[in-house]
């Protein structure tokens, strides 16, 4: 009962901030979908982070430093602290300042104008969107997954109540769905980016004193030092190497994080910077934050595996967590460890919700900008139209993704990364589009599709995503070398890029002087 | 500078493929695995690249932005005009 009352005042929170944030509304359409261009470093550090951390961050790396061991920390974090940057500093700034010179809300708009042509608008949109919409069902399903876990056996007999007792998946998945409606609704950006940065504070900081926590109640000594002592030295030697590691699957997912260079959301996300300047900060921090957002997950992961943690064999990964806070939060901190259980909690949900209201926000404005207002005829719209056509996206896009989060999709998890493969696949077209002159809509067009005919030949390949660990084998000067299906669709994606450009007429004068200035 | 800092990045990426601390089970100050504690450095490194390339190797030219966040045009007609 503690968790779920700790929650609902979070949640109350939140949406007390969403509406707080609806008094600074200016009443444009440019300011509800990126906040009039107003948001300084600090926030978008905070948005940024928050945005492209999902519950992963917290409960899936402990979940997977606990079947894999300590290398989960060079396989998907200290990788993301590179490429996300690079990505921030390579295609985001570039991104930023074409987007305030000829005021793009969105990556179609910018694709459109600079392939000079519309066709590709079309299949990015339907592709991105199509992309989009199994993350934020990642992300509908984990919070009520979360929300079950958390209340098991607390309410057996409710009317809420699921078979186990905990509060039913369903019901949890529709009030986060609602909560985060009410804000970014009401708030819009603006509302996103304080809600983000107020939801990454919470969550880094409970990861960290859950880890103090976890620490002291596993290793039952006086001092911090001993008890983190005490605790790893306990763990068996596999977990705390690669051994059982492919390091040719090391090296290819590196590829995975490159996905954040084309997510439509961290789009808009760069788009609300007041100034290039803004950047700045968010890329110099992002690998800090993950760190401490990481190490710790991960220690309490190998942690997990020793018999100090008393973790059930049937418990699975991602379970973990949840388990270890609640049990030695107790026994640490006496009356008040329920009380951290329930932040934990919140924490959780706030990793979650604050990418869910970017990917709700971002989908309303791609279908008001690239559809409706692009494609209408007539008389313009005004601001405060188009801002009522982007809440009315925004609502039918929350119904509709909460309404598929009934249909029982068991491989909803595993389809997430192969989302983030299809989204690298797509990345040497930002890159090719910014920095190549060469690049012709000819061979975006063979680009996506090389991108489209690999990933659907390697997903089928893979049971569709049946089995988890797929991995594409090559056979090398008698060495096989296993590598994720990520490489091949991104080699795939720049050949055909690449090739076809070559052999196409290049862009018209006009258009390469519009997006390489000579002072560039 | 800018070369620098594009060797520095590719420096990160070949560093992250550490093969020799692979299967190296020793703990730092009793607690912490060598493989983790390496790859915790490399993160506070690539904070370290990243503010080498925002000070020296800034993608974009500042004097062009000043131009673009004083102008006030309507998004419609600074679209036409940049056509």
């Amino acid at each position: 009962m503690t968790t779920l009352v700790i929650v609902a005042c979070y949640l109350a929170l939140l949406l007390g901030l969403g509406l707080f944030s609806n008094r600074l509304f200016r009443g444009t359409s440019s300011d509800y979908m990126l906040a009039s261009h107003s948001i300084g470093p600090f926030l978008l550090l905070m948005s940024l982070f928050g945005t492209t951390m999902t519950a992963f961050a917290l409960v899936g790396s402990t979940g997977e430093a606990y079947r894999e061991g300590v290398g989960v920390y060079g396989l998907l974090a200290s990788s993301s602290g590179i490429v996300h940057s690079l990505c921030f500093y390579l295609v985001g700034v570039k991104l930023w300042t074409l987007g305030r010179k000829y005021h793009y809300r969105t990556q179609v708009q910018f694709f459109r104008e600079r392939l000079e042509n519309e066709g590709i608008g079309v299949i990015l949109f339907v592709l991105l969107v199509a992309l989009v919409i199994p993350y934020l069902l990642i992300g509908v399903l984990a919070s009520g997954a979360v929300m079950n876990g958390v209340t098991r056996g607390e309410f057996n007999g409710w009317f809420f109540a699921a078979e186990n007792g905990g509060v039913a998946n369903w019901i949890a998945s529709l009030v986060i769905c609602l909560v985060v409606l009410t804000y970014v609704f009401f708030g819009g950006m603006r509302g996103t980016a304080w809600a983000n940065a107020f939801q990454t504070a919470v969550f880094m900081i409970l990861g960290v004193v859950s880890f103090v926590v976890i620490a002291y109640g596993l290793g039952g000594q006086d001092s911090f030092l001993a008890n983190m002592q005490v605790a790893s030295q306990a763990v068996a030697e596999k977990y705390m190497t690669r051994e059982h590691m492919s390091q040719s699957i090391f090296f290819t997912y590196l590829l995975i994080p490159l996905s954040v260079g084309m997510f439509p959301h961290v789009f808009q996300h760069w788009l609300t910077a007041r100034s290039a300047a803004s950047f700045k900060l968010p890329i110099v921090a992002h690998p800090i934050f993950i760190l401490i957002v990481w190490a710790p997950c991960v220690l309490i992961g190998v942690w997990a595996t020793t018999s100090l943690a008393g973790v059930p064999p049937q418990l699975p990964p991602n379970g973990v967590l949840g388990f270890l806070v609640k049990s030695k939060a107790s026994a640490v901190l006496g009356e008040s460890g329920p009380i951290l259980a329930g932040l934990l909690t919140a924490g959780i949900l706030a990793a979650i919700m604050s990418s869910l209201d970017s990917q709700f926000l971002c989908l309303g404005t791609m279908f008001t900008t690239d559809i409706v207002l692009h494609y209408r005829r007539g008389k313009p719209l005004s601001e405060m139209q188009q801002v009522l056509l982007a809440r009315g996206f925004i609502v039918a896009i929350v119904a509709v993704t909460f309404l598929l989060s009934l249909w029982n999709q068991p491989r909803v998890f595993q389809l997430g990364v192969w989302c983030f493969a299809g989204f690298t696949g797509l990345f040497p077209l930002a890159v090719a589009a910014l920095y190549w002159k060469r690049l012709t809509a000819a061979g975006a067009y063979a680009s996506v599709v090389a991108t489209g005919v690999s990933w659907s030949v390697l997903f089928w390949r893979s049971g569709f995503a049946e089995k988890a660990d797929y991995t594409v084998d090559l056979k090398l000067f008698g060495e096989t070398y296993q590598t994720e299906p990520v490489a091949t669709i991104f080699l795939c994606s720049i050949a055909a890029l690449v090739i076809v450009s070559l052999v196409t007429p290049p862009p018209s004068e006009k258009t390469l002087a519009r997006f390489f200035p000579k002072s560039s | 500078m800018k070369y620098v800092v594009w060797i520095l990045i590719a420096l990160l990426v070949v560093l992250h493929q550490d093969v020799w601390f692979w299967d190296d089970p020793q703990l730092l100050f009793g607690f912490l695995p060598v493989g983790l504690a390496y790859h915790m450095v490399l993160s506070l490194a690539a904070a370290a690249v990243w503010l080498l390339a925002t000070i020296v190797a800034w993608p974009v030219d500042d004097e062009e932005i000043k131009s673009l966040t004083k102008a006030k045009l309507p998004p419609e007609a600074a679209r036409e005009a940049g056509r």
